[in-house]
Parts: C-alpha cells; structure tokens; sequence
C-alpha cells in the first residue's frame, strides 16, 4: 500500500451551471496526494480549492476524472460510504450533543459497539486535551474549544484521510499560531494523510510537505514548501506566494542554469533559470525583498537601481521598505531582518540606493 | 450623557400601551368574570357559582361539539405538520436554486386567499363529489382543516430550519450517516421545537375556524365554535362564557407546557 498514493485526482473537472452561464470550479485538475503527507491546496478565494476539496468529501462529484483513494476510484461514491472525514470551516458540531456524543457520532453510525465507541472517544478526548469538557453542550465551549472537537470527530473514525476546509480562519492570531503547531503534532501522531485547504500562504509554507497552488480552478504548480517560494513557476504563484519584485528585461547571456539579464530599471543583473527553460529575448525576472539590501546611492556593488524611499513600515521582526525607482513608475519592495538597538539608517524621502544578493534573482518561466 | 432613543421615553407612551393592553384583555376579563355568574344575566353579577360550568359539561351537544372540535384539529393538525414538515424539508435543505421563491409564495398563497372565497370553492367542491360517492362524513372537514393547516404548520418549521447551518447534514453524511440516519439523528431532533409549534398553531387555527366549517359540514357535524355561533342567536347565557372560559384555559395550558418543552431544548 505505502506506494500507492493516498489519494489520485485525474484530470477532473466540476461544471457549474449550464450554457453561457457554465463555468468550470475546477478544470482539468490531476495532482496526486502520497501517503501520510500534510498536504496543502492554497489559493485565493474562487479557486477551486474548496470544490477539489468537497469533489474528495464527495458532497460534489466530478463532471469528469477520476479520483482515486488508495487505488479506487471514489468519484461516484456518496460521501457516507467513503473512509475520508471532514473538518468543516464552521466545525458544523451538532449543537443536541455534548462534546462526547459529537466525538463519537461516526464509530456510532458504523455501527461499532458501545464499548469501542466510549474508548476511542476517551482516547480522543485525551489526544486533542478535552477530556474536562466531555459532557459538556458545544455551544458552552470556547471557538478553540470547537475546533478541536471537530478535529476529536473527524479523527475519531480513523480515516484513511483527514480534510481540513480552513479550519483556521476563525481563530485569532495567537490560538492560530498554536492550532497550526497542535494540527502538526495530531499529523504526526495519527500518521494520517492531511488535505488542507488555506487562503493564507504563510500557514501553508510553515505547515506543509507539499502545496498545489490554484487559480481559476486550475492547478498551477505542486512542490514543497522552499520549491514554491524559491523557485515558483509563474507570475501569478510569484506574486501569491509573499510579496515580489518583477523587473522587466532581455536575456543577454545564458550558461549553465544563470542568465545575464539586461534589466530596465536595474541594469544587467544575473538571474537563475528554471532547468530545461531556455528562454530568449523579453523575460520575467522574480526578486524576493529579502534579498536586497538599502545602501547609499552611490555605494560600490550597489546595483544600478537607485530611487527615493517612499515608506518604512516596522513589522517588529523586520523592517519593509518601499522605493519608488529613478524612472518615477516602478515600486521596488525589500525586507531587513531587525536587529537589537538599531537605529534607523534611512529616513523617508531619502535617495537610496539597492544591494541584491548574488543569485537571487530567477527568471519567470512566463 | 446623551440615551440612546428608546420609544418607551416618548410622551403618551405609557398610556396608550395601557390603551392597546385594555382593550386586548378587557372583553376576555369580562367575559370570564360572568362565567361565574351565579344569574342568568350577562349585564349584573348575582354572586360566585360554578352552575354554568356544570351546565356545559351536561349538555350532550357540547359534549358532542367538543369532541368532534377535537377529533378534526387532531387529525388535520397531525396530517398538516407533516406536509408542512415535508414541504419545509424540501424548500430549505437545499442551495437556493431558481423557482424557490414561487414554491415559497404556492405554499404561503392560502394565506392571502380570503377565507369567504375558500369556503365556497369547497362548499361547491365537495357537494359534487358527496354525490358521485355518497360520503358525508367528517372526512370533508377534516381535509378542508388540513389543507388551511397546512401554511400555518409551515412557518415556525420552515423558521426552524433557515437558522439552521446546512453543513450539518453534510457533516454527518461525512461521519458515515446514511440520508434517513443523517435526518433522524441529526435533523429532526434540531428541527422537533419547529415541528412542535407548527402542530400547535395548526391545532389552535383548525380548533377555531368557524367559515370553512359552517360551509363545508353537513348536518350534525357542529364543532364548538359553529355550536356557540347558533346558540348566541338564541338567548345568551353565562353557559357560552363558561365554554370560552375552559377552552382559554385550555389553549393558556398548551403555550405554557410549549413553553417549557422549548426552553429545554437550545
């Protein structure tokens, strides 16, 4: 079984509606999910990725495709037949049972014995930290409370695999931050394969094995978290994926994986390219605004770039600086690590000029 | 500190609520008053005496009136709540689709439909087919109940159910439950205060009705209220406030035990 992937998509599609109002939720998507992965469909809202996700569920089924779980085709198979559970966004915890009666209600409609049922739900209770709360009603718990409860039922019938429809985004930041650390250590411990589904790309990088990255109900890229960031395959996963630089420029050079760019705004700069992309002529150029640094316009090894400080905006941790370019237009983004008893070197309004890091910049494959 | 605006704080408030809350109750104080008339009088009070209750509780009409009122609000109110359960199941248990809000209008229309206009379809109605069969039984009534029942019963389930979050029926489809499994464990106990009102507003409003079923019944098939509208032709007596009285008592002592199922439940 360990080589068969957990769960398959092959080129499904979901139509909604009929003649010119059709549109496709999800359009050709294949993607394969491997076993006990933490397993993250990101994307903004409209994607698809919700759909994908109730297409696995099976409270949609696809228009056509197939989807595979462990090596069987489940497409058409209604969704209490199917060994997948759900956490719902809104945890959807039935509000006539207590915490217990809500935890055990799926061993309950397989029909398991009452024994089992009450033993797996005290295992339950302990894993997610309720057992206090057990007898207590779901609406006389805590948002966070919910949430693990949700978890507590969705685990408690071992499913082969765990969906999670942003589970998160009704939390605050600091009971997100440990749900994500708690969703990790339950991965980890059920050995089950998570799917995810998040809006918020900096959960899905701290969280992941691997992302797939959709748009228009396509899916664009698939890979862990370092390959999306570093190497993302096009604009649109760029500019999703944290914040981005794009220069525009001609490829003057091209060896061995780097390309000498002649850039419009930064002059020639050296970039990596994606393997097997040899591209000529109006390229794309990413750079990440951790990978420049300000100095004085005039600094050696400054780039060409110069420009006029426009904001400093202090984020704690670091610190953003936007610079609108000597050719008036572009807005160029960086980011530098804070460090203890700094005072601020520039002021806005300031002229500046830009540091890249070697290598950092990539060419965009379109 | 500027107060917020509270219409209680306007001037004149307090008396015409005084107003509205006499006029509401004042008849029904009377009325129950010279339930207890010891006199034959509706107009002066001759001393405390439970005879008018003892007398409605001899006359075999009353009796008969009373049981058959029983008997048809039972039946249509349990036959109603279930179609109006059915109805309110299908219309919100969905995504909004398009033709919805003329289901809804085609379920609620029997309200706006003038009462009079109803009884005479139905008068006319049943007439052909009381020949064709030769049934004249209480059937007619209870069908006429039924079906002016049947929008009454429909909105406190069909309120029920739009507060109620569609993804829990998906969730315990997704927990393993079956479509009845997933109605019985999970919907119709959430939705069971809903059906309870529903029932109760159809008992009450079928209980009540005197224009479908003065047209629609044939003879000796009075229920309580088309027995009391031909008696008050007659002389009145205390013996209708005493019949009034018990059956306010009675409908005080429903929405007083709903009351309480309710609260029990969240």
């Amino acid at each position: 079984m360990a080589d068969v992937n957990a769960v398959e998509i092959r080129n499904v599609s979901k139509i909604f509606g009929y003649g010119e109002f059709a549109f496709a939720a999800v359009d050709s998507a294949s993607v394969s999910i491997r076993q006990n992965e933490f397993f993250t469909l990101l994307g903004p809202s409209g994607c698809g990725k919700t759909t994908l996700l109730r297409l696995i569920a099976g409270f949609e089924f696809p228009t056509s495709g197939e989807i595979m779980l462990n090596g069987e085709n489940i497409a058409a198979m209604p969704p209490f037949k199917r060994p997948i559970n759900t956490v719902f966004q809104s945890y959807a915890l039935f509000p006539h049972m207590t915490v217990a009666e809500n935890i055990g209600f799926g061993l309950t409609m397989l029909g398991r014995p009452k024994q089992e049922v009450r033993d797996r739900v005290a295992a339950m209770l302990k894993l997610v930290r309720m057992e206090a709360l057990a007898d207590r009603r779901t609406s006389q718990i805590s948002g966070g409370q919910q949430q693990r409860v949700a978890l507590a039922r969705a685990l408690a019938p071992q499913p082969k695999v765990l969906l999670l429809d942003e589970p998160l985004s009704a939390l605050d930041y600091k009971l997100r931050k440990d749900m994500q650390i708690e969703l990790k250590r339950l991965q980890a411990e059920t050995g089950i394969t998570f799917i995810f589904v998040t809006h918020d790309q900096e959960e899905a990088l701290t969280m992941s094995d691997r992302i797939t990255v959709m748009s228009s109900g396509r899916i664009l890229q698939v890979g862990n978290p370092r390959e999306i960031y570093d190497a993302p395959s096009d604009r649109f996963v760029a500019d999703f994926i944290g914040e981005t630089n794009f220069l525009k420029g001609r490829i003057e050079t091209l060896a061995g994986g780097v390309a000498t760019v002649d850039t419009e705004v930064a002059g020639r700069i050296s970039a990596t390219v994606p393997t097997d992309f040899h591209p000529q002529g109006e390229v794309t150029v990413v750079l990440r605004p951790e990978h420049a640094t300000l100095c004085a316009p005039d600094q050696p090894g400054a780039s060409q770039m110069t420009g006029t400080l426009e904001t400093i905006v202090y984020f704690g941790t670091d610190t953003h600086y936007h610079v609108r370019l000597s050719d008036g237009e572009s807005l160029f983004i960086l980011r530098e690590q804070n460090k203890p008893l700094q005072t601020a070197r520039f002021a806005e309004g300031d002229r500046v000029g830009i540091a890249l890091e070697a290598n950092a910049a990539r060419v965009l494959r379109n | 500190m500027a107060k917020a605006f509270s219409v209680q704080r306007q001037r004149g408030f307090t008396a015409i609520a005084i107003g509205c809350f006499f006029a509401l109750y004042l008849p029904i104080i009377v009325l129950v008053f010279y339930a207890f008339n010891a006199g034959e009088s509706l107009s002066s009070f001759d001393g405390f005496s439970l005879r008018w209750f003892a007398r409605a509780f001899e006359n075999q009409q009353v009796i008969d009136a009373s049981l058959r009122s029983l008997q048809i609000a039972a039946v249509a109110a349990t036959v109603a709540t279930i179609a109006a359960t059915m109805a309110a199941l299908a219309t919100t248990r969905t995504e909004p689709y398009r033709g919805l809000t003329l289901k809804y209008a085609f379920i609620n229309q029997p309200l706006m439909i003038p009462e009079i206009v109803t009884a005479v379809a139905l008068l006319i109605f049943f007439a052909r087919i009381k020949i064709w069969t030769g049934y004249s039984g209480l059937g007619y009534l209870i069908a006429a109940h039924t079906a002016f029942c049947i929008p009454f019963a429909y909105l406190p389930i069909r309120a029920r159910l739009e507060n109620m979050d569609l993804t829990l029926e998906k969730a315990a489809a997704d927990l393993y439950a079956t479509p009845w499994k997933a109605f019985r464990y999970v919907t119709l106990p959430l939705l069971w205060p809903g059906i309870l009102a529903g029932f109760m507003l159809a008992f009450v409003i079928s209980l009540d009705d005197v224009v479908i079923t003065q047209f629609v019944k044939s003879a000796g098939q009075d229920t309580l209220p088309t027995y009391m509208l031909g008696q008050i032709r007659r002389t009145i007596t205390p013996e209708m406030n005493a019949i009034s009285t018990v059956f306010l008592l009675l409908s005080i002592g429903v929405v007083t035990v709903f009351f309480f199922v309710n609260r029990k439940r969240v």
